[in-house]
């Protein structure tokens, strides 16, 4: 049976190969190495979440009627009867009440959307911080960008897609958004929505960005995203025998081939699992779409709360001046046109740009493959720090009527607290990270020099105390003393020998700044001669304590073996 | 969520049998007419005065002994009729704990029968608007669906789209009624307490009211999806995303990645 199943397979993958000479390139992926760590695992789950968007999204465009036709609801919900919808609404209720499954799949696709985002958002997170976008992945940096961009165009146009009045009333705030831009707004309004908003229009053209457009391009960036991996290579976590011109790690095949099959069940598993329990997005809650009626608690999915949140702080009045302009007859919306496109704008464009950055601040043009800790990049950890809280601070005043609700606090008060927040919040939480990291290198220092605090005391013949420090091992002093040490760029002056002004002095300036902020203070890796003269310096107490400390340690064991007989001879 | 609902009528069961025998009292006309506006005053004159002594062992302190309010500290309550009474004392808002900048429900302080005697009493110095009958606030003689327009048109954008609660500006707050007695949402929106504005029966009419109430009382059948996660909308469900899915998920990644090393 064995024999005949595998010499079936034998011939198939014979007869493939012979026609395809696949063979080379199956080899090639499988012998692939790739280092382990949970963290290369997050992005997986971006990618596991989105085939479970697919597979579900096939079952709902089954069921899903993309049209604006009005029909009066027939179906089983009490509190829907005879009110007029939308077919989109209407079938997003059939889906949900009278398809079997319909509801779970709802809520499959809706939560995996969910955790899509925020698993792109958390792995851009593990490779901002570890440096993995440094030369040569700054490209995939920069794939991975738009593959987030377009990951909230897709959950946007989605999530619009039931009509319901939630969805309706973000579609209102794009609406805004697109019609404060100033000349054009109107007539991209009114070319989106195929005339006065809503129309009749805007839920087939949604529908069709949604399920063909936005899939299309993920599909295909997420392959360039891929290839680029495996063309690169994959990072690793430094260590020792690790550097940047090799890779150490297992084969693709088998380990990860079978760690990566079974992970993407894990994931499908546990979407599954939160879906059957948890209601999401309930539209029968909120009842089919009508531009009057705005419910509390009318929010976008969390991955465009930010966008809220700014449109929320933004103030009316600004120094004693109106944020809205009237020119010649023209409205000026700049208290829309900022907060909803300009910063946006900017807090992307520095993420997008964020590799070229640092870049300049280096000056290295070496390929980095071993990741960075952390803690060896003050600066860096700090910058990611800080947008996490400007990004946060914006998604909990996105919230701001939830969380005053919530915690029993004046909705104003929170909003004016956030306003100074969003100014004062991400230096302060920069700073604190820079410090918290500059003294985990100096600690870093402290135990390379000295060694582990091994909490036996000794004291000798004549007195003195001292504690034993036991050496660190080949790779804990590995991971400490190995990392990139950069200094400020050095520039050439600004005037040549002939007294003549140069060309790019001021570019160069603008660089040695940028790499004064970012290494001015830092913490040096421990040097060879350091390690060599502590060591020198510790062999006068240490080793000598530590045979002492031993041999105290054995006296003691005797004198507790001779209690415990002396002990059992007692009791008994 | 049966429970809720067992407990909701159960509740309301005392006073509404009190409701009735006033009606019955009072002859049809009553049942036939019940104009807020002109309310009647069915109780008795001994439930008057108990009330009176009441009102001034409890009420008198913010209101004043002739009820007529101070001024920053405590409104008027002459003409808020007996339904104002029976909603503020009936949940607990009345007497208020401390200045804030709303009353909150808490433990009602009253028995059933003193509740009506103040309201009696409070009702018999105005015409005010009358607790409703039990046939009024009935959630099975309702339309549901009607009450799903009128309540987003007329009461979701504080309340929710399913009467979860919401925030109001500078603390005050819009309660979540999903664990409201028929008769209090009735009354709350009869008298419009505290922030909320007054739906009188031009604006509301008594059969939408009712409707309303229909639709309030079908949440209690719970959300077809599954747990509700506080009916709150999007944000619960993002930090539901990011905690227990995400948290689940990568929690796992450290368990496979484990099992390797």
């Amino acid at each position: 049976m064995g024999t005949k199943l595998n010499s079936a397979a034998a011939g198939t993958a014979n007869y493939v190969d012979e026609r395809t000479s696949i063979g080379g390139f199956v080899k090639f992926f499988a012998r692939k190495l790739f280092p382990d760590h949970w963290s290369f695992m997050l992005g997986e789950i971006a990618l596991y979440s989105f085939v479970v968007l697919l597979l579900s999204g096939v079952f709902l465009t089954a069921f899903f009627v993309p049209s604006m036709t009005e029909v009066h609801y027939e179906g089983p919900f009490a509190t829907m009867h005879g009110v007029a919808m939308t077919e989109a609404f209407a079938s997003t209720l059939k889906t949900s009440f009278e398809v079997p499954g319909g509801l779970l799949i709802r809520q499959i696709h809706h939560w995996a959307a969910l955790l899509f985002l925020a698993a792109i958002m958390v792995h851009m997170c593990r490779v901002f911080f570890t440096g993995a976008f440094r030369k040569p992945r700054e490209l995939n940096w920069l794939v991975g960008f738009t593959l987030m961009i377009l990951g909230l165009a897709a959950g946007f146009t989605g999530y619009s897609l039931p009509d319901d009045v939630l969805s309706g009333n973000g579609l209102r705030i794009i609406d805004g958004v697109i019609k404060g831009v100033p000349i054009i707004g109107t007539y991209i309004s009114y070319w989106l929505f195929g005339g006065e908003y809503p129309g009749t229009d805007i839920i087939p053209r949604l529908f069709t960005a949604h399920i063909l457009l936005v899939p299309g391009l993920i599909l295909a960036l997420v392959a360039l995203h891929l290839f680029l991996v495996f063309l690169h290579k994959h990072t690793q976590y430094p260590g020792g025998g690790k550097s940047h011109r090799n890779v150490v790690g297992l084969p693709l095949f088998p380990v990860y081939t079978a760690k990566a099959g079974g992970f993407f069940f894990v994931v499908f598993g546990i979407i599954a699992l939160v879906a059957s329990l948890f209601t999401i997005n309930p539209v029968w809650n909120y009842g089919p779409y009508d531009p009057s009626p705005v419910s509390a608690g009318t929010q976008p999915d969390w991955y465009i709360l930010f966008v809220d949140g700014l449109l929320r702080m933004w103030p009316g009045w600004l120094f004693g001046l109106p944020t809205e302009w009237v020119i010649g007859g023209y409205t000026l919306s700049l208290n829309i046109l900022i907060p909803a496109a300009v910063v946006p704008a900017l807090f992307f464009g520095f993420i997008a740009l964020y590799p070229w950055i640092e870049a300049w601040a280096t000056g290295d043009r070496g390929e980095k493959h071993v990741l960075d800790r952390p803690r060896n990049v003050p600066v860096r950890t700090g910058i990611g720090v800080a947008m996490i809280t400007f990004y946060v601070i914006l998604v909990i005043e996105g919230s701001n009527d939830i969380v005053a609700n919530l915690f029993h606090l004046s909705l104003n008060d929170i909003t004016i607290f956030f306003q100074w927040g969003v100014f004062i919040l991400p230096p302060l939480a920069f700073w604190i990270t820079r410090r918290i990291c500059l003294g985990l290198q100096r600690k870093d220092r402290e135990l390379v020099l000295h060694g582990h605090e091994t909490g036996t005391i000794v004291r000798y013949e004549h007195g003195e105390y001292i504690e034993v420090h036991e050496p660190l091992d080949e790779q804990e002093l590995w991971l400490r003393v190995s990392y990139e040490n950069y200094t400020p760029l050095e520039i050439a002056p600004e005037l040549n020998d002939h007294g003549v002004a140069r060309k790019g002095y001021r570019w160069d300036r603008f660089k040695q700044a940028l790499s004064r902020f970012y290494f001015e203070e830092r913490i040096e890796p421990v040097t060879a001669a350091e390690l060599e003269e502590a060591r020198h310096h510790h062999d006068e107490h240490a080793p000598h304590g530590l045979d002492e400390a031993a041999e105290a340690e054995q006296a003691d064991e005797r004198l507790d073996a001779e209690w415990e007989q002396v002990d059992g001879g007692a009791k008994k | 969520m049966h429970s809720i609902a067992r407990r909701r009528h159960h509740r309301a069961a005392p006073l509404l049998l009190v409701l009735a025998l006033l009606a019955l009292i009072t002859g049809i006309a009553a049942i036939a007419a019940p104009t807020p506006a002109t309310a009647t005053t069915e109780a008795s004159a001994e439930d008057v005065a108990d009330g009176e002594r009441l009102f001034a062992a409890n009420c008198a302190s913010c209101h004043g002994l002739d009820a007529q309010g101070q001024d920053g500290v405590a409104p008027s309550l002459v003409g808020v009729g007996a339904a104002a009474v029976d909603f503020q004392v009936g949940t607990g808002r009345m007497p208020m704990q401390a200045s804030g900048p709303q009353a909150p429900a808490k433990p009602v302080q009253f028995s059933d029968e003193q509740i009506a005697q103040l309201a009696a009493w409070v009702a018999s110095l105005g015409a005010g608007p009358a607790i409703p009958t039990a046939e009024q606030v009935d959630p099975e003689l309702g339309d549901a669906a009607n009450g799903m327009l009128v309540f987003r048109t007329n009461c979701a954008m504080c309340h929710g789209s399913i009467g979860g609660g919401g925030a109001l500006t500078q603390g005050k707050f819009a309660p979540s009624l999903l664990e409201t007695t028929p008769t209090h949402i009735y009354e709350a929106m009869l008298t419009g307490p505290q922030s909320m504005p007054v739906f009188n029966d031009a604006n509301v009419t008594p059969e939408q009211k009712r409707d309303v109430i229909a639709y309030l009382d079908f949440q209690s059948n719970g959300s077809p999806g599954g747990l509700s996660l506080g009916a709150i909308g999007p944000v619960s469900e993002g930090m539901w995303a990011w905690i227990v899915l995400l948290g689940l998920i990568i929690a796992s990644t450290i368990w496979v990645g484990a099992r390797s090393s």
